[in-house]
């Protein structure tokens, strides 16, 4: 039967828009407009006593004045920005800098002084990622033998100058470790999670168990 | 039809006002020009503000609701809900560049926006649009009032081709041919569709036309709706008619070297056709401002207004376009044999309902009893022409054969 | 009388066009609305991906593969992969084999659902189906997300297998979206199939003949709406698809329908190879120990598979050392656009828009 075909076509729009099921999972980015119950849910409070007891702040999110924000749903394993380096584990043998499709991590090593984590290793002077031109393959994670070397897991790291997107030692030091649980299966095994926010030190990234007390005094003495 | 005089803004009763008003003044006979003019003015200034932000108003609703459509969220950053959106969109473009490209016809390319504008607005003059208080408020009760509408709308196919042309762009003159084709054959459909209502009403006027339908036209003849509403979705170049802009075929078409305010201009005229056409289509098939009595005219008059444009956003938001052949085949082959035919289906109906005593004490309309049933054998027939002709064309053009593969290449050979 | 003299117009449309699908120029002439000649110019985007693989190890040219047909990462990472498999002899475990042919089937249904969106949206239907489209390829992109921590540019496969199992909670997303799909390819066919509008615009337009299309070169779901039965995983199998049972859908004419209705068919097919894989696997090792630095023994091998575009083919030459000597790659989407100036001569610019849009073309495959 011609003829009905624009009028069924008619009905799958009104049906997507009228239904909730059919909508388009959108997270607003980087904030969205609250309403009275949303922020009720923030403060921990049931929507009619929250309203009751601000009555200001539900009058600006009617207005559309109040805004929360909301987080992408992602999954651990999501290959983020700033990477998650462990200078304890990391013994400058540079393998992440050979595999890197780009060539883009810099490291400098030097010889002065012995590493005691994983034997012999080399000092790291200059350990320079520049993100501006990863893409994030992960490459040198996987290359890492040492696993010291991990994705991010954060993705907002904009800035205004290209030379800022170079990722230093320092920083890299520094930074809050949320690795990616991408390439490493053991710390999916752990239960970590860096969406949902949980860190994890040097001794917990390993693929093998964390070594005993004795056991770290005995292989490994104090840096 | 005596109108409350306080609340009633027409034309005339401006007149009245700023004549009294220089008499007050002390101004003598002599100025009386003053008080017309000035009564033109306070019109004008009165369509032009109201008019802008209802567009303003709407183009925030259309980007809104098609996103809904399109299950997204539309605008909704700036204001409550987002409502404030034109207005950030309005001074963007007025704080851009107004360029004129080096080849570009100058006059002409400054022109157009204007020409493309105005018509648009003076239709709302003659629309009987009622107030909150009294049904028949009306800004100029002109007794011509719908040949001036198919007169000024005529107006826009020659805006859309100086602007097409004066730019100087390929994308723009292509666009803008289509749009002179387009435009001028569904003139036709259009005024077809309106000359079965004017059997029925038996009036030229405006305000006649709402007072005859004592059944909604919508409900006597639907072919002539569908004839009259598809003839002006193409006039506004809206889909699935909208070859003029055809985003993905030719960039913006006509308006493509377009920046700045002029483009706000041309962009606010765009945006008005819609609220222009709803407001005919209400007065012609909807009944205007008619409607219960708990609510005040205009209240009703913006309900059907709104239904109409909300069910034009529909049918963008679900179908794609046609092409410009299909489209002027579909001006000429369907939409003109259709509206020529319910002219003399509704012609002969009248009489026939003549014949039988069926016209109303004003004798010009029928009543409501003889509506009704001219309206149920309208509707019958209607569908089933629509259907067969949908079926007869349908069958020929696009039955497909089974599919059966090709003996060129098989599948069977399998390598290790 | 005096005749009006005209003469056809040349028209650029691209490198800058909303509807070329990317960095795409067609000089087209006009006579009117008619196109009397179309050609086209490619390049804009060409970054050298060949070239590039010669100094980049094998393992390192799995991220190069990713940025030629964005929207089908995964199906250039198996064709790739498979090819050094070949080259230098790895055997890939079973799961493997089947994760990536889950992986790929679901590329195939982002890929079609992204083509059938932007048909639409040449079509001039503002939109709507292509959100709809893209709503549910979100959703496969979740999964994508899951499995290998990106959206678009996977780098999923290696050679000898892919790089790390799919985790836990995978299987129920994919799951519930094989269940999901078949109803929401109802919805699409309800909006698009019937719609008498799109019967106009489509039915007829770009015939290519089942001959033209073998002449040409072309491949894909374009070959078969031409009605030639040919498809690689059937024609040839390759990893387990010898063990699924699907059918190859095939168009009646060769049309721009039909070109979009065997992409609606190819998906419905997809989730039916997708479920048999989940029923089908089992557990085990997903990747083959390779070395660090692959070095394949002195040879060449040419592999391909049946990706979303048709043939995707990878050559390479390899001279014992860890990078290529040649690396070679036959493009779907390029050789796709051979037919493209018979298909085109002689219809009205709105058919251009939607015959260049019903061959789905991605620039980064076109120009590499
Ligand atoms: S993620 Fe890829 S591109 Fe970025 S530093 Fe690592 S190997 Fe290089
Ligand atoms: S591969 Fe790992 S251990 Fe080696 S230098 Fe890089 S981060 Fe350090």
């Amino acid at each position: 039967m011609y003829g009905l075909g624009l009028f069924k076509g008619l009905g799958v729009t009104m049906k997507n828009l009228v239904s909730p099921s059919r909508q388009f999972n959108i997270v607003q980015y980087p904030n969205r407009r609250a309403s009275p119950f949303d922020l009720a849910k923030v403060d921990n409070q049931n929507p009619v006593s929250f309203i009751a007891t601000h009555p200001l702040k539900t009058l600006r999110s009617l207005l559309g004045l109040e805004t929360i924000t909301d987080r992408m749903p992602q999954h651990a394993n999501f290959r983020g920005e700033e990477f998650a380096w462990y200078d304890r584990r990391c013994t400058g043998c540079a393998s992440c800098a050979k595999y890197c499709p780009l060539g883009i991590i810099k490291i400098v090593t030097g010889t002065s002084g012995v590493n005691q984590q994983e034997g012999q290793s080399y000092d790291i002077d200059v350990f320079d990622i520049d993100i501006g031109r990863c893409m994030f393959c992960g490459l040198c994670v996987e290359a890492c033998p040492y696993d010291a070397l991990h994705m991010g897991s954060g993705f907002e790291e904009g800035k205004y100058r290209r030379s800022d997107l170079v990722i230093n030692i320092d920083q890299l030091k520094s930074a809050e470790k949320k690795p990616s649980t991408w390439f490493r299966p053991q710390l999916t095994s752990r239960g970590h999670d860096p969406i949902k926010g949980s860190t994890a030190d040097w001794e917990e990234v390993g693929r093998h168990e964390k070594p005993s007390l004795e056991d770290q005094s005995e292989r490994w003495a104090k840096r | 039809m005596a109108p409350t005089p306080a609340l009633f803004i027409s034309f005339e009763s401006l007149q009245i006002f700023f004549a009294g008003l220089i008499e007050l003044i002390g101004f003598g006979e002599s100025f009386k020009w003053l008080a017309t003019l000035l009564a033109g003015i306070s019109i004008s200034f009165l369509i032009i503000n109201v008019m802008v932000m209802a567009t303003a108003f709407y183009t925030w609703f259309e980007r809104r609701m098609i996103a809904r459509f399109q299950v997204r969220r539309g605008p909704n950053r700036n204001g409550p809900f987002g409502m404030l959106q034109p207005f950030a969109d309005v001074l963007k473009l007025i704080m851009k560049e107004d360029t004129i490209p080096d080849e570009a016809d100058k006059p002409v390319f400054t022109l157009a926006p204007i020409a493309l504008l105005a018509p648009t607005l003076m239709i709302m003059i003659v629309i009987p649009f009622g107030t909150f208080i009294d049904d028949q408020a009306f800004l100029s009760n002109l007794n011509i009032g719908i040949l001036f509408i198919v007169g000024v709308t005529s107006v826009n196919s020659i805006a859309i081709f100086m602007a097409g042309w004066a730019s100087r762009n390929k994308y723009a003159i292509l666009g803008s041919m289509r749009g002179a084709a387009m435009l001028i054959s569904y003139e036709i459909p259009m005024a077809l569709g309106i000359t079965s209502v004017l059997i029925l009403s038996g009036s030229l006027a405006m305000t006649e036309i709402v007072s005859s339908q004592s059944v909604w036209f919508i409900l006597v003849m639907p072919m002539g709706f569908f004839v009259f509403m598809a003839a002006s979705t193409a006039e506004m170049s809206r889909t699935p008619f909208d070859q003029i802009e055809a985003e993905s075929e030719l960039g913006s078409g006509y308006n493509t070297e377009y920046s700045g305010i002029k483009f706000a201009v041309l962009f606010l005229a765009e945006f008005m056709a819609p609220l222009v056409t709803a407001a005919v289509v209400t007065t012609l098939f909807l009944g205007g401002s008619r409607g219960f009595d708990f609510l005040p005219g205009g209240i009703w008059f913006a309900l059907k207004m709104f239904i109409i444009i909300f069910v034009l956003l529909w049918f963008r938001s679900t179908w794609p376009r046609l092409r410009i052949d299909q489209i002027m085949g579909f001006a000429w082959k369907t939409l003109f044999g259709l509206g020529l035919f319910n002219i003399f289906l509704v012609a002969l109906e009248f009489s026939l309902a003549d014949q039988f005593g069926g016209l109303a004490s004003d004798k010009v309309s029928l009543t409501p009893k003889y509506m009704l049933i001219i309206g149920a054998i309208n509707w019958i027939i209607t569908i089933a022409i629509i259907l067969i002709m949908a079926n007869v064309v349908g069958r020929k053009k696009y039955t497909r054969p089974e599919p059966t593969p090709s003996p060129l290449a098989n599948m069977g050979i399998k390598e290790s | 009388m005096a005749t009006i003299r005209t003469e056809p117009v040349t028209i650029n449309l691209g490198p800058q066009h909303p509807s070329t699908h990317g960095v795409f120029r067609l000089r087209v002439t006009f006579d009117g609305e008619k196109i009397v000649d179309l050609e086209p110019v490619f390049g804009y985007l060409h970054r050298g991906t060949e070239k590039l693989a010669e100094s980049r190890n094998y393992v390192q040219i799995v991220t190069l593969t990713d940025r030629m047909d964005y929207v089908a990462s995964m199906s250039n990472n198996l064709a790739y992969v498979r090819t050094v498999e070949k080259l230098s002899d790895i055997k890939v475990p079973e799961r493997a084999q089947y994760i990536r042919v889950i992986s790929v089937e679901l590329q195939r249904i982002a890929s079609h659902l992204m083509a059938t969106g932007f048909l639409l949206n040449d079509l001039g239907a503002l939109a709507t189906p292509l959100v709809y489209c893209f709503r549910e390829r979100e959703r496969i992109l979740d999964l994508f997300e899951m499995l290998c921590g990106a959206r678009i540019t996977l780098s999923y496969m290696r050679p000898g297998g892919v790089f790390q199992d799919a985790p836990e909670e995978f299987w129920g997303s994919l799951n519930t979206l094989i269940s999901d799909f078949p109803s929401y390819l109802d919805e699409l066919e309800s909006l698009i199939t019937t719609n008498e509008i799109v019967l106009a615009r489509t039915i007829g337009v770009g015939l290519l003949s089942d001959a033209q299309a073998i002449d040409s070169g072309v491949t894909g779901p374009m070959l078969r709406a031409s009605s030639v039965k040919w498809d690689l995983r059937k024609a040839n199998p390759y990893e387990i698809y010898d063990r699924v049972n699907f059918d190859v859908p095939i168009g009646s004419s060769g049309d721009t329908y039909d070109r979009y209705y065997v992409r609606l068919q190819e998906m419905r097919e997809s989730i039916k190879i997708i479920s048999q894989c989940i029923e089908q696997i089992e557990p085990g090792p997903v990747r083959t120990e390779t070395p660090f630095f692959i070095r394949p023994p002195i040879g060449e091998a040419y592999s391909s598979v049946e990706g979303p575009k048709g043939e995707l083919g990878f050559y390479m030459v390899s001279d014992g050392g860890i990078s290529p000597y040649r690396f070679k790659v036959r493009a779907p989407s390029f050789i796709n656009l051979t037919p493209l100036r018979d298909m085109i001569t002689g219809w009205k610019m709105g058919d251009l828009i939607i015959i260049l849009g019903s061959i789905d073309i991605v620039l980064g495959e076109v120009d590499r």
